[in-house]
């Protein structure tokens, strides 16, 4: 059984619909990522299961209990806020043990527990300090701690880590996973960063303006992308798409400008059947020019580093490509690029949703081979 | 911070000129004149006035009336602060809970401030009239039960009901701000941590409000010292018996009624001094206020 069961919940603010219509089963134990662009509702789906907002229409159940009507406190939740929201007037051990408090702990379990607590997050030594005199990931941690003491059954994360620095938030992040694998409780994770939603998820739930796009686990939702959207939000630099119609005659995709991009195996179609190819940009192959199925010119190159980032303008699309080699590609250039028919995501133009095409996928080891 | 330095000039000059003509005018010359008062005594058949040193102020302190005065002005003080504090905290808090309605008293209860305190005198002098108004109903009840001039202790609950009507409004603003400052994840954190709205308040809302609290408290003070001459005057007029003889009633009763200008400037000064310390008390404050962050 689901230990959180949303359906068909929705919340409007006045006239605006924010959510509309989101069903999602989250299982107990699972580290489950809300992923989404600023301002498309995670944290509004968030604070629904929090009881911090009011369902407008739906029902939302933790644990088999129908919840839309109780209390925060009545429902089993503990949550991390983005900006953490210490008490700022108490010390960091009355942050922590409050809860206890308010549930009328006695004082010397509620002492031991929350040393224990501060122990496991590192804050011993904080634990007379005032949230002021704290730096922003021993904030961060005060925060994990004080959701930590209750024992809930599910933990709610929103953006936790969008205000540490990029290092403390790595830390953090590895932090984070550790705890929950510790404890075993559900956790329910928002963030609009790809990368944290692809180390720390479980499954991935990627939403945009308001209704979930994909729910899957991070290689799922990576390696078989659900639309257009998810296809261009995850992964980075972004999947590269080209707009052509299928031709059944020449078995590939017929690009506007003429160029037959061909495909593996065709799928269920009619001929000319409008579509978006996708190709990421790890997958295409630069080659010397006449050599590849589509002819571009490098637009601009930029060094990562490890890998360099080829900006192409074909015809005039952007198309991107990453490599490893350092090739001198000055702007202008006129290249080949290789279309490696078993990358090739196709999607349908009219609904951008993903089109199988019938093809044995490169095989991935299934998730439990891995994880036992 | 930038500051701009000007070089004197007749604009400047002309520009500043009302301003201080103002303050010269209505503080400095009365203010100079109330210590030259306050130490000197007039001469009983005209020319000029002899200096006495502090005759003045040991007349006024050995003075028993003067006594009775301040313990009326304690009360009153004390009384008008916790009751416009009270009531203040607690719309504010309804209005910060948004509860029913809120919009339209969150503006009525604002008012109140921009009337001058004879008006509020006069507006009370018909809700307490012992004839008419509410009161009257009581009377018919029980007769001569309530009646501001005969009864002290009515008196000055009549005159705090007032000032403390009166000061509500600004009080009202300063906690309302305090309370929608309070971040409203702070709220929903302690929420989730189980507290039930009242406990919110015992344990958030209200420590988080120390600091304007405190401010409150010295600006109500000294309101009430300064600023109750309009109510008591239309009211009750100092009376019954001197039972609402606050200090600055007083100061005016005796020297404009009594025309002992030498006593009511030591008075003054006494006063004036009052009202330093606790703005003293409450720049140090302001200064030092606890700030969270
Ligand atoms: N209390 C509210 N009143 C009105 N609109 C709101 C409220 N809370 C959120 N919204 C709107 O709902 C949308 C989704 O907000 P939110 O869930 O915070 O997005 P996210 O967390 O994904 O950035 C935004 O457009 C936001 O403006
Ligand atoms: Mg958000």
């Amino acid at each position: 059984m689901a230990e959180i069961s949303i359906r068909k919940v929705s919340k409007t603010f006045g006239k605006t619909t924010v959510l509309g219509g989101v069903d999602l089963d989250i299982f107990n134990g699972e580290f489950v990522v809300i992923l989404g662009p600023s301002g498309c509702g995670k944290s509004t789906l968030l604070r629904l299961i929090a009881g911090l907002e009011e369902i407008s229409a739906g029902e939302i159940a933790i644990a088999g209990v129908v919840v839309n009507a109780l209390e925060p406190r009545e429902r089993g939740c503990a949550m991390v806020f983005q900006n953490y929201a210490l008490y700022p007037h108490m010390t960091v051990a009355q942050n922590i043990g409050y809860a206890l408090k308010v549930a009328g702990v006695a004082r010397a379990e509620r002492q031991a527990r929350v040393e224990a607590t501060a122990k496991s997050v590192g804050l011993t030594e904080y634990l007379d300090r005032k949230p002021g005199q704290l730096s922003g990931g021993q904030r961060q941690r005060v925060a994990m701690a004080r959701a930590i003491i209750r024992e809930p059954r599910v933990f709610l994360f929103d953006e936790p880590l969008s205000n540490l620095d990029a290092k403390l938030r790595v830390q953090m992040r590895h932090e984070i996973r550790r705890i929950h694998n510790r404890i075993g409780a559900t956790s329910v994770f928002v963030t609009h960063d790809q990368h944290e939603g692809m180390t720390l998820a479980d499954r991935l739930v990627v939403m945009n303006k308001g209704s979930i796009e994909q729910v899957g686990t991070p290689a799922e939702v990576h390696d078989r992308p659900a639309s257009v959207y998810v296809a261009g939000f995850i992964g980075s630099p972004a999947m590269n798409f080209l707009p052509g119609q299928i031709s059944l005659v020449r078995r590939g995709v017929l690009l506007e400008n003429g160029t037959l991009i061909p495909l593996a195996q065709m799928p269920v179609l009619e001929d000319g059947h409008l579509v978006q190819l996708g190709i990421r940009p790890e997958h295409a192959r630069l080659t010397p020019r006449g050599r590849g199925v589509i002819e571009a010119q490098v637009d601009m190159i930029e060094d990562l580093g490890a890998q360099r980032l080829c900006n192409l303008m074909f015809e005039d699309m952007p198309f991107c490509v990453l490599i490893e080699a350092r090739p001198p590609l000055p702007a202008g250039t006129p290249v080949g690029l290789d279309i490696p028919a078993e990358h090739i995501h196709l999607f349908d133009a009219a609904s951008e949703r993903r089109i199988e095409i019938a093809l044995p996928l490169p095989v991935a080891a299934p998730a439990e081979a891995l994880t036992g | 911070m930038r500051r701009a330095h000007f070089k004197f000039s007749w604009i400047a000059a002309a520009l500043l000129a009302p301003q201080l003509l103002i303050v010269f005018v209505f503080f400095y010359w009365p203010s100079a004149q109330a210590l030259y008062w306050a130490f000197t005594l007039e001469q009983p058949w005209g020319g000029g006035n002899t200096w006495v040193g502090f005759d003045n102020f040991r007349k006024v302190l050995s003075d028993p009336y003067y006594w009775s005065s301040v313990r009326v002005s304690v009360i009153y003080a004390l009384a008008t602060t916790v009751l416009a504090i009270g009531m203040a905290l607690t719309l504010a808090i309804f209005v910060d809970r948004q509860l029913a309605g809120y919009r339209a008293y969150r503006v009525a209860v604002i008012w109140p401030y921009a009337v001058a305190a004879p008006a509020v005198g006069l507006a009370f002098q018909f809700v307490f009239n012992p004839g008419a108004g509410i009161f009257s109903y009581i009377n018919a009840v029980a007769p001569g039960w309530w009646d501001l001039s005969q009864n002290p202790w009515q008196a000055i609950a009549a005159i705090v009901v007032a000032g403390a009507w009166k000061q509500v409004a600004y009080s009202f603003v300063f906690f309302l701000a305090a309370l929608q400052s309070i971040p409203r994840s702070l709220t929903e954190a302690a929420a989730m941590d189980g507290a039930r709205p009242l406990r919110r308040m015992i344990d958030l809302q209200l420590p988080l409000l120390t600091p304007t609290f405190f401010f409150l408290l010295v600006i109500n003070i000294t309101d009430s010292f300064t600023d109750s001459f309009g109510i008591v005057d239309t009211l009750t007029g100092g009376g019954p018996f001197r039972a609402t003889d606050l200090l600055v009633y007083k100061i005016y009763a005796d020297g404009f009624r009594g025309f002992d200008y030498s006593g009511a400037a030591a008075q003054s000064i006494i006063l004036m001094l009052l009202v330093m310390a606790l703005t003293f008390v409450q720049f140090r404050y302001i200064e030092r206020r606890v700030h969270y962050t």
